[in-house]
């Protein structure tokens, strides 16, 4: 059993170093690997050079992050709720995000200038929204006995959040529709090097602390009951994982817009490979299954002489999984 | 024999809207050390909320519980967990978890954050899954099993946690009548042979009466009985418990007979085991049994005798009876 999960976590990360590679050498212009060499050792001086730096690599990591972080918040998610169905964004977090910047693109009129037209005002107005959204399901969760309640309390919450958004739609420009539309396509290409230094910590502070609760997700499998019965208080645990949720969905929303289906999907082929409900296994499982698979995501989107937005080949990619989910538990 | 469990004037219920709804009264309870017993009663008296408030599921309305003479309510979560476990009528469906899987989740009071299980961790496992025997079946996936199965996992997972006490919820519920009698046994086996004391609720009355050491007898009006499982039905406290108009609990065998309506008197007399089986359908056929009766059925090892006419089976009686009664 365990040389069988070395040899698939080998294989996993090899393939996640190919693709990495491969989303760095490959686009609208075909970088040779042996000019990607040169610049890591800092000897490439080309145009390429600036290509790889400023917009490839952050991107590919940022696709790297996207992958890991949507995955495993799926992943908690369907332990919490004990659904196989259940996402990163069930509880509104992308919601409240995607009604934070619907406000700022377009209700603008109503901000102060300051923010406008600046990348920031986008993603702290997806932060605050996505934010706000959570804070309001952990306050709920409190009171909540259990957690099916909370999923519909975030459904709930997700629903106002999108009617808004709706109404808000129905009286702006086109141009301002236009804008929000552009984000809820998704861009990985969206995070600069300065987003980055923002980015990062988040999505790795939202990680460690889904390691820290392998133990614990693995007894909410048996249920809340059976979890309390084994020492584990099930109000806190579910705190911590609202909590990296938060972090993890709600950071990479803020910063390349909503990412579909991966969150749900992931999980799915991460339990097929390894055969395996143990979360100590799962979570690094998951992570590596969903970098790899955002990053064929991301070089389909960067074919050479079109570009297609992430969010719809993600799409293309979970829906047929979820279709084969529902088909093979019959 | 020092006791595990106790309660001291403990009220049980839910509280609703600020409202407390008392279930059940005054319990004061006591459980020794590898003993078992059995929680009957009739559905709704609150056997289920008094096992979760024992189990620290909820909290009492008023009154105490005391694992190990200490109150359950002080207790430290993880450290509940090293006192009592827990098998649940909720049903465990974890995709891709093995047998083993589950029974190792029994040790998570006593590992590190990290979850590592050492060897004597392992090797009590193993026990545990020996215990129920399910060797054969340790890698196998939970939907590849039986609900008997399942429900032995869910009590290997008990006894791996190695607790002095074990509270079942309705364990023997949704299985047939070979694997209840297979899991009261081993439960009984479990009790004596590890010293563990273990509580079952249960409306599985005959069952019941056989495996239990003491019975918690539970009545919706006047709190619990406790005693010797003989001792209450000799007392008629389950013949009180269990009225009803359409059966009564008949002390003579341990079970409930239906009240049929008995116009009809034979009376009976000879072969002892074919006695019992003809008297239930008489009984079900509405007849009387008494000494007086002017019908006599001779039963002998072979056939039945009425009026010198042999009767081959069960059947044939009952329709010659209708003739001549």
């Amino acid at each position: 059993m365990r040389s069988r999960n070395f040899i698939y976590f080998a294989i996993l990360l090899v393939l996640t170093m190919l693709l990495f590679l491969s989303d760095l050498a490959w686009g609208s212009i075909t970088i040779p690997f042996r000019e990607i060499l040169d610049v890591f050792f800092g000897k490439g001086e080309s145009i390429n050079t600036e290509i790889l730096l400023n917009f490839r690599l952050p991107k590919a990591i940022t696709a790297i992050l996207t992958g890991a972080a949507l995955s495993v918040a799926g992943l908690m998610m369907q332990t919490l709720f004990r659904n196989p169905l259940a996402e990163p964004y069930i509880l509104g977090v992308s919601s409240g995000a995607s009604l934070g910047v619907a406000l700022v693109t377009m209700a603008s009129g109503f901000l102060p200038a300051i923010l406008m037209n600046s990348g920031w005002a986008m993603i702290l107005a997806a932060v605050i929204g996505g934010a706000l959204v959570l804070l309001m399901v952990l306050g709920v969760s409190f009171r909540i006995q259990n957690a099916v309640s909370l999923l519909i309390v975030g459904i709930m919450f997700g629903t106002i959040a999108g009617s808004v958004v709706s109404v808000m739609q129905n009286f702006s420009n086109p141009d301002a529709i236009k804008l929000f539309i552009m984000w809820t396509f998704g861009s990985l290409s969206a995070v600069t090097w300065t987003y980055m230094q923002a980015l990062l910590p988040i999505i790795l502070l939202g990680l460690i602390m889904t390691m820290m609760l392998h133990k614990r997700l693995d007894v909410l499998l048996l249920g809340e009951n059976y979890a309390r019965g084994l020492g584990v208080s099930v109000i806190q645990t579910r705190f911590f994982i609202i909590l990296a949720t938060g972090l993890l969905a709600g950071g990479i929303t803020a910063f390349t817009g909503p990412i579909a289906f991966v969150g749900v999907a992931i999980p799915h082929i991460a339990r097929g490979i390894f055969k395996t409900s143990t979360h100590k296994i799962l979570i690094p499982a998951t992570m590596l299954c969903g970098a790899s698979l955002l990053l064929v995501c991301d070089l389909i989107s960067q074919m050479p002489s079109y570009t297609l937005p992430i969010n719809t080949i993600s799409s293309l990619f979970g829906a047929p999984i979820i279709l084969w989910i529902i088909l093979k538990k019959k | 024999m020092s006791s595990i469990l106790n309660t001291h004037n403990l009220s049980i219920g839910y509280s609703k809207k600020k409202k407390k709804i008392v279930v059940q009264s005054d319990l004061n309870l006591e459980l020794k050390a590898g003993e078992l017993v059995c929680l009957i009663g009739q559905n709704g008296c609150g056997k289920s909320t008094l096992l979760r408030t024992l189990a620290g599921l909820q909290k009492p309305l008023y009154g105490k519980v005391l694992v190990d003479n200490q109150e359950l309510d002080k207790i430290r979560i993880h450290e509940k967990a090293r006192k009592l476990a827990l098998v649940l009528t909720e049903k465990v469906d974890i995709e891709n978890a093995t047998v083993a899987d589950i029974v190792r989740m029994g040790r998570q009071p006593y590992c590190n954050w990290w979850g590592s299980l050492s060897e004597a961790d392992y090797g009590i496992v193993n026990e545990a899954i020996e215990m129920v025997h399910l060797e054969a079946k340790a890698d196998c996936h939970l939907n590849e099993l039986s609900d008997g199965e399942r429900q032995r996992v869910m009590i290997a997972k008990a006894l791996a946690q190695d607790t002095p006490l074990i509270l079942l919820d309705e364990p023997t519920a949704h299985l047939d009548l070979p694997n209840r009698v297979e899991i009261m046994l081993l439960l009984h086996k479990l009790a004596h042979r590890t010293g563990k004391s273990v509580v079952i609720s249960t409306h599985e009355l005959d069952m019941a009466l056989q495996a239990a050491d003491r019975i918690w007898l539970m009545t919706k009006t006047d709190g619990i009985e406790c005693g010797v499982p003989e001792d209450l039905v000799l007392q008629g406290h389950f013949h009180e418990a269990f009225q009803s108009k359409s059966y009564y609990f008949n002390s003579a065998n341990g079970n409930f007979s239906m009240n049929y309506p008995m116009t009809k008197k034979v009376w009976v007399e000879g072969d002892k085991t074919r006695m019992y089986w003809t008297l239930r359908a008489l009984a079900r056929a509405g007849y009387m049994v008494v000494e007086e009766a002017e019908v006599v059925i001779k039963i002998t090892p072979e056939c039945w005798i009425i009026n010198a006419v042999e009767l081959k089976s069960v059947e044939e009686l009952l329709t010659k009876l209708e003739g001549v009664v």
